[in-house]
């Protein structure tokens, strides 16, 4: 008997130490080199690398802008999400589930292929414009790329995120504090302005901050429209310093993605300031609100949104398209100079962006399949744990995500320039480091599916397990990795999907030999040659609509919420 | 301050018939419950009242003005009803004197007046010391409360109740419906009370609507309900009434009729009019059943089960004739039977249920 509970008591520690230790290496030690690096440079403590830091002019313009368009994007994808999310929730406008995919698919869409396709609808290259007889004359510049610019497509490519957690919050509005204040005589417009935007201020502030932390580190989106007009943000400036410099610059990158880091901080201790101030918490449930009639105002606002999702989506992705098929530059595009010869070129010939599309499918598949198996001991530990300390667990696995991508891609750098002590195996400048990086920062997208499927699943299906005999692992391995199997597993596409056209990290990671789909659109488009750029864009974006719609296929195994754009 | 008039109203969901065919008049000033086991359309009605759901037929009018019919709904805002709902629905981001204060400040009423009524309201409900307060802060009961001022300060023409003591315990319960009744003596508010408790519909109510399955099975004062049920489901569904088969022997005289019952002969309260008929309805309750000593007129059965409650126990008696039909009565202490025991039993008196009158 008490050999046996040894041995589950056993198990119970080799799975803490297997979680501490994964914690350890992926979220604590990456930020605690990091630190060092600015604080301690060299093993002494100094202020040096700061105060050069300070002192420089660039630094404090480039976070001037990062501030800038952190808080533009942010306000107009606030604005945009915000509403939709109202439109969708509490009023009766139809085609929902088909309008809701089309707006959040900006989000599963690279930031970098967003820009990409949208730089192809203005300017005088533009084949669209070409074809109407519309494009400006040559030597124009591209009005996207301005500050202007970047706020509008941060704004697009995160209004989704906005909506989609406010859309959460208005699902949980209990149908009763509405007609309360109908029935004391509120109207439609007094009643959204007094308690239910009041009442999503929690959900609201929630996704500022996340839009604002997610906009601060954009790197696609100011590095495709801000580098052409040199307006520079600390991301694209730590991406030009890291490229002029290599490892010596180190340090001093360092500092500034330590910045990037404590203005994303500002932002989330902003948040829980203001949510924090006032009472919002709901506590009844009940079934969620009535939709307003619009009337005769129904038909208007469906064309609207319809309208919307053709500019943020459809020309786009035209735009793209068309450009892919240019046969070069200033050849004008009609049905008989379209050419697949950009496909041709990019798939069989160029032998770095063949190289990418391998490298980029491994090291996401890869990613994605090892957050799978460590997402379910984690969030069991998470979801079903004791301890206290499980919070503290929770942020430490949010933190390399939470944190802006170019932080962790530094931290990352600083970790692995040396050869690593003992074994003195060398992953700097191999695709081994981006898949490090990428381990560390996106395991949180499966961690979090996974812990919300934990807490939809009845715990006693695992005390039945236990009373029957069942350890640990075996319990974990026949009980509740079938049970929790589908929403990690969800996860895991979700990082397959970020991962496949992830620029931030691997921009900074990368070396010849170990390119990404990713690096290779922003090499092509930085060399001019945007119509290979626009046919590897779309050759993603096709496949992301594919994993998609096979996503969707198994749907309705998963927990609720879990694939983003299923309403 | 209004009377409620519903007219034929009906509802349909797809297929489903929420509502079928109910009609109610609720007089100026009167306190009606509305009484039903879950899912018999009670709250379905409630909210058709206050606005929140459309009439498939039939209409509503609230103190004279038509406000649903299937072709016209006069929005919730604009009736001038009071809702006071199961879960309070309080708003937790507004103060307690902000929640009170909501329906006058949309109405536009200025702050100075405003501020005397909130004050009124919170005096009427005695909660003048939790103006400041959070909704979180309070209790079930004194959420309950700030709810009924916020619903009061308007000075609606009608006053819903939606299950208002279903969320509270046992013991708030019973100083709650004190407090609804004190409140009503005073205001002299037209109320239109929904629960599934008989006990509170009893305590509360001038009249109560009794419904089922969508349909209104009787509309009487409590004492009525209790005394002469309408139908077999009012009978049965009020205090565990028994239904009984019977056959009436004679016509009614005098407000009484002979019938027969399980074998046994007996005088039972009945409608003017009734005639002899095969196949009738009692109902009876527990306190008109009793033990018989010796061969008197009754019924032999078996006892199947006996219950201690403190003071009598609750037995369970199976007749012989009809195995099937389960009575109960209670037997004050010194208890004596026990299950599997045989005994005679006889009715004492009864109502005989009318004939063809709902299901």
């Amino acid at each position: 008997m008490s050999a046996t509970r040894k041995e589950r008591q056993g198990q119970e520690l080799a799975l803490t130490t297997m979680i501490v230790a994964l914690i350890v290496i992926f979220s604590l030690l990456p930020m605690a080199r990091l630190l060092q690096e600015v604080i301690l440079p060299g093993g002494s403590l100094s202020v040096d690398v700061i105060y050069k830091g300070l002192v420089s002019n660039t630094t404090w313009v480039a976070t001037w802008n990062t501030i800038a368009v952190g808080l533009g994007g942010t306000l107009f994808a606030l604005v945009l999400g915000v509403a939709v999310a109202i439109l969708v929730s509490i009023t009766d406008v139809r085609q929902r589930q088909a309008f809701v995919l089309c707006f959040v698919t900006p989000l599963m869409i690279a930031p970098q292929v967003t820009a990409l396709a949208w730089l192809q609808l203005f300017g005088p290259s533009s084949p669209l414009l070409n074809m109407l007889g519309m494009a400006p004359p040559l030597g124009t510049r591209n009005p996207l790329y301005s500050p202007e610019g970047i706020v509008f497509l941060l704004g697009i490519q995160y209004a989704p995120l906005v909506f989609l957690i406010v859309r959460a919050g208005m699902r949980k509005l209990p149908r009763e504090l509405v007609e309360a204040a109908q029935s004391s005589g509120a109207g439609w417009a007094r009643v959204l302005f007094t308690i239910i935007l009041p009442l999503m201020t929690p959900s609201i502030v929630g996704a500022a901050a996340l839009t604002f932390v997610s906009c601060v580190g954009n790197f696609g989106i100011p590095a495709f429209l801000g580098i052409p007009a040199n307006y520079l943000v600390l991301p694209t400036l730590i991406y030009q310093r890291l490229a002029g410099g290599g490892p010596a610059v180190l340090s001093e990158v360092a500092f500034l993605s330590v910045l990037i880091g404590i203005i994303a901080m500002i932002g989330i201790v902003l948040q829980d300031r203001l949510s924090s101030r006032r009472d919002f918490r709901i506590t009844s449930t009940s079934l969620s609100v009535t939709p307003y009639e619009l009337g005769r105002w129904r038909v208007p606002m469906e064309i609207g949104m319809w309208v919307l999702i053709a500019i943020i989506l459809v020309l786009p992705l035209v735009g793209l398209v068309l450009t892919s098929l240019v046969r070069g530059y200033g050849v004008t595009l009609s049905a008989d100079t379209a050419t697949l010869e950009n496909y041709r070129f990019v798939i069989f010939e160029h032998v770095a962006a063949r190289r990418a599309f391998l490298n980029s499918m491994y090291l996401s598949a890869a990613a994605a399949v090892f957050a799978v198996f460590v997402a379910i001991p984690l969030g069991y530990v998470i979801a079903w744990g004791k301890n206290r300390w499980i919070k503290m667990l929770n942020l430490a696995v949010e933190l390399p995500y939470a944190l802006p991508g170019v932080v962790l891609a530094i931290a990352s750098l600083l970790l692995f320039l040396k050869p690593m002590p003992i074994t003195g195996i060398q992953i700097y400048n191999t695709v081994w480091i981006i898949l490090y990086a990428y381990l560390a920062r996106f395991l949180v997208l499966a961690v979090r599916p996974t812990v919300t499927g934990y807490f939809q699943l009845d715990r006693a299906l695992e005390e039945a397990a236990q009373v029957a005999g069942a350890g640990l692992f075996t319990r974990l391995r026949t009980i509740i990795f079938p049970l929790i199997a589908p929403a990690a597993m969800a996860g895991g596409l979700l990082i397959f999907m970020t991962a496949l056209c992830e620029l931030t990290v691997s921009a900074l990671l990368w070396s010849s030999g170990s390119e990404t789909i990713g690096v290779v659109i922003f090499s092509f488009e930085q060399g001019g040659d945007s119509k290979y750029a626009a046919a590897v864009s779309a050759i993603m974006v096709a496949t992301t609509f594919l994993l998609m719609l096979l996503a969707s296929l198994f749907a309705n195994k998963l927990p609720d919420g879990v694939l983003p754009w299923r309403d | 301050m209004a009377g409620l008039s519903i007219q034929n109203v009906t509802k349909t969901f797809g297929t489903a018939k929420a509502l079928d065919d109910v009609s109610i008049e609720v007089a100026d000033g009167e306190f009606l419950a509305v009484l039903g086991p879950s899912g018999c359309g009670k709250t379905t009605l409630l909210r058709m009242i206050a606005g929140f759901e459309t009439v498939s037929g039939g209409k509503i009018d609230i103190g004279g003005r038509e406000v649903s019919t299937p072709q016209m709904n006069i929005s919730p805002e604009k009736r001038r009803v009071g809702i006071v709902f199961q879960n309070y629905a309080l708003w937790p981001h507004m103060s307690v004197e902000e929640n009170i204060g909501y329906s006058l400040k949309v109405a536009g009423v200025s702050k100075a007046e405003r501020e005397a009524r909130v004050t009124a309201a919170l005096e009427l409900v005695n909660m003048q010391q939790y103006g400041d307060r959070r909704p979180a802060n309070l209790s079930g009961g004194q959420r309950q409360r700030v709810a009924l001022a916020r619903c009061l300060v308007a000075e609606p023409r009608l006053v819903l109740f939606d299950e208002p003591l279903a969320n509270l315990d046992v013991h708030l319960r019973a100083s709650m419906e004190d407090e609804f009744a004190d409140f009503h003596k005073r205001t002299g508010t037209t109320i239109l009370y929904i629960t599934h408790d008989q006990a509170e519909a009893m305590a509360l109510a001038d009249r109560i609507a009794v419904m089922d399955h969508g349909r209104l099975m009787q509309l009487a004062t409590p004492r009525e309900l209790y005394h002469e049920p309408a139908n077999e489901m009012v009978a049965s569904f009020i205090s565990q009434g028994m239904v009984l088969p019977a056959d009436v022997e004679t016509a009614e005289k005098g407000g009484e009729c002979k019938v027969t019952v399980l074998g046994q002969e007996l005088v039972v309260r009945c409608r003017k009019g009734e005639k002899p008929r095969k196949n009738a309805r009692i109902c009876c309750r527990a306190s008109q059943i009793e033990a018989v000593k010796g061969k008197g007129a009754g019924f032999d059965g078996t006892i199947t089960r006996a219950v201690y409650r403190g003071g009598s126990a609750r037995v369970e008696f199976e007749p012989e004739a009809a195995p099937n039909l389960g009575l109960h009565f209670d037997q004050p202490d010194p208890v004596s039977f026990e299950a599997g025991q045989r005994t005679r039993l006889r009715i004492t008196s009864g109502w005989l249920i009318p004939a063809g009158e709902g299901a």
